[in-house]
């Protein structure tokens, strides 16, 4: 999360019981450790929990261009109607017997050798592309049946794969309890902690869970000047329920930063939350006043990332710093699947 | 529930009563997917039916997410599952030794053969309930449909592998349908009854099938009970043919 402070890794994806919860409560400017079990026990009546219910894609996909160099496509959303979608290409070292697919899925994006140039025309993993820009991003057509085209990416795709978790990451971990429509293209993990018997607490406890679904993108390219460009464009989409159940409530707290974007993208596009399909560029940081959402749960990032920028939105820096330090002394983990951080403001 | 514009996911979808009941949910208007292992006959009633078509193994756990995330995709969050899918196990071959059945007795079935039965029957089922549930949860809607048969309550013999997996699968559905509950999700077995079907024709090969009930018939009373889900109690077990739909 947090300025001045780097986190260790996290390593493999914990059960929930072993992650840690660290609480901030701003107005009071104070800060403890708590149990993650012990997250309902915050909220109650008048309080509305929204959650971002986007599945996470098997969105890395290894393959070839048709000049047989290879790459790794990472998917920023699934084909359409038309067999067209969005993604990211990156390069791979050598595929074969000297890298075997799990040393290749798990070099760190940056030490990548940059893709193959790419452009319309151009065949890759049997799709065409459609448009391809300088920033690795490119548009593809898979022709053939729909069905097939989605079965045969979800057959040959893993979610991303993060160089600090060795082990293969399948899917099984990297979903939210609630996830429904894959359109993330990495776990919106801040829901992490939020499984049925916290679902099941809050309501009884008289708190509201309302969803939404972004289109979390990628947290990382590979290239410092295209990683500094992120998050881009995300779509999202806010159910008519959520929308007045942000309405009427007293306290929003948003599970999530895709979810701080999406409620706090309509209240600025629109003058308050409303339901409905839309994209946001909106970069939220120090200077953005929250209109909607006062708390959020995270997870626990490095201070450099727009997580972290995002984060001083919600907490005074020197705040975050002190309870940045006291999570870091404490041995909290960071990066995704790491540790988790709830913040409230009022 | 009203099932027009509902999404439904159908496992054991390429023939007899999940192909039937496919086939009922896309007359109502639903949005279909249906899942099997064998991708030929699953693609031909598809496509005959008009629903959409997963080629996978449900009782395979790393297909679980792709199974439900293909569908999700293809027709949106799941509001429907109907777990049709299940396996008899290995059966021997035709024997003209007086055996009325190719079911093996339990003494007779390999460990292994049991466990590959609850794996398919049971587990596999669990992980699709364990991630279409959440969604259904959140979204206080949902009908979960476990097909069993009268093998989970009786002690027929040579039915044991498939008649435990049956068993523990209904008490799966009480369980999930009193947790899903109070969210709004409504979770219910039902056994369909005797059905001319190749699992009863692999089952027991020398039964007269004008006994039998078509999987049309049986088929239509399903949908019948997902249409009057919230009469249905939280995790019942119904036998098809004494469902009154008023």
């Amino acid at each position: 999360m947090m300025a001045g402070h780097a986190f260790a890794p996290a390593t493999f994806a914990r059960p929930i019981a072993e992650t840690r919860l660290l609480v901030v409560d701003v107005a009071s400017r104070s800060f403890r450790e708590a149990a993650p079990g012990d997250l309902p026990a915050f909220f109650g009546l008048g309080d509305v929990l929204v959650v971002n219910d986007a599945a996470t894609m098997a969105a890395s996909v290894l393959g070839t261009t048709e000049r047989g160099e290879p790459i790794e496509l990472r998917l920023l959303s699934l084909p359409d109607d038309r067999g067209e979608l969005d993604a990211v290409v990156l390069g791979v070292g050598a595929i074969g017997a000297n890298a075997p697919d799990q040393e290749t899925w798990h070099t760190p994006t940056e030490k990548r050798p940059a893709p193959p140039p790419l452009a319309p025309g151009d065949r890759v993993l049997g799709a065409t592309v459609l448009r391809a820009s300088a920033s690795r991003r490119v548009r593809l057509r898979f022709e053939g049946d729909h069905d097939d085209v989605v079965a045969s990416l979800y057959r040959a795709g893993k979610p991303v794969q993060y160089a600090h978790i060795p082990a293969p990451l399948p899917l099984w971990d990297v979903q939210n309890v609630y996830a429904a429509e894959p359109w993330a293209s990495e776990m919106p993990s801040a829901g992490r902690i939020v499984d049925f018997g916290a679902l099941d607490a809050l309501r009884k406890r008289g708190a509201v869970v309302a969803r939404l679904t972004h289109g979390a993108g990628l947290s990382s390219i590979g290239d410092a000047a295209l990683d500094a460009s992120l998050p881009w464009t995300e779509r999202y989409r806010i159910p008519e329920e959520t929308a007045s159940a942000v309405a009427s409530a007293k306290r929003v707290i948003a599970v999530g930063t895709s979810v701080v974007r999406a409620l706090e993208s309509s209240a600025a596009a629109f003058g308050a939350v409303r339901a409905g399909e839309a994209t946001t560029d909106l970069r939220i940081d120090a200077s953005h006043e929250l209109r909607v959402v006062s708390g959020l749960l995270t997870g626990m990032h490095d201070p450099t990332t727009s997580h972290a920028d995002l984060v001083s939105a919600f907490v005074p820096r020197d705040l975050l710093s002190e309870a940045s330090a006291f999570a870091a002394s404490r041995g909290f983990l960071g990066h995704e699947l790491g540790d988790s951080c709830l913040i409230l403001r009022g | 529930m009203e099932l027009r514009g509902k999404a439904a996911l159908v496992t054991g979808g390429g023939r007899g009563l999940g192909a039937a009941l496919g086939e009922a949910l896309v007359k109502r208007g639903a949005r279909v997917v249906l899942v099997a292992r064998h991708e030929e006959p699953l693609r031909a009633v598809a496509a005959r039916i008009g629903a959409h078509a997963l080629a996978f193994d449900v009782g395979d756990k790393e297909s679980a997410h792709r199974i439900t995330g293909a569908a999700a995709a293809l027709v949106g969050p799941i509001d429907v599952l109907v777990h049709a899918a299940s396996t008899l196990g290995p059966l021997s071959p035709p024997q003209s030794g007086g055996a009325t059945s190719r079911m093996p007795f339990l003494l007779d079935t390999a460990c292994e053969d049991l466990q590959s039965v609850l794996e398919t029957n049971l587990v596999g089922p669990f992980r699709i309930d364990k991630i279409v549930g959440g969604s259904m949860a959140l979204r206080k809607t949902g009908v979960i449909v476990h097909v069993s048969s009268d093998a989970a309550t009786v002690g027929y013999p040579r039915w044991g592998a498939y008649a435990v997996s049956k068993a523990a699968f209904d008490q799966l559905g009480r369980v999930l349908g009193a947790e899903l509950g109070e969210h709004g999700v409504k979770v219910f077995s039902v056994d369909p009854g005797e059905m001319d079907t190749k699992m009863h024709a692999d089952a027991m090969p020398d039964a007269d099938r004008a006994t039998l009930a078509r999987p049309e018939d049986v088929a239509a009373r399903f949908v019948s009970m997902i249409e009057n889900a919230e009469r249905i109690e939280p995790g019942a077990r119904l036998i098809a043919s004494e469902w009154r739909p008023s």
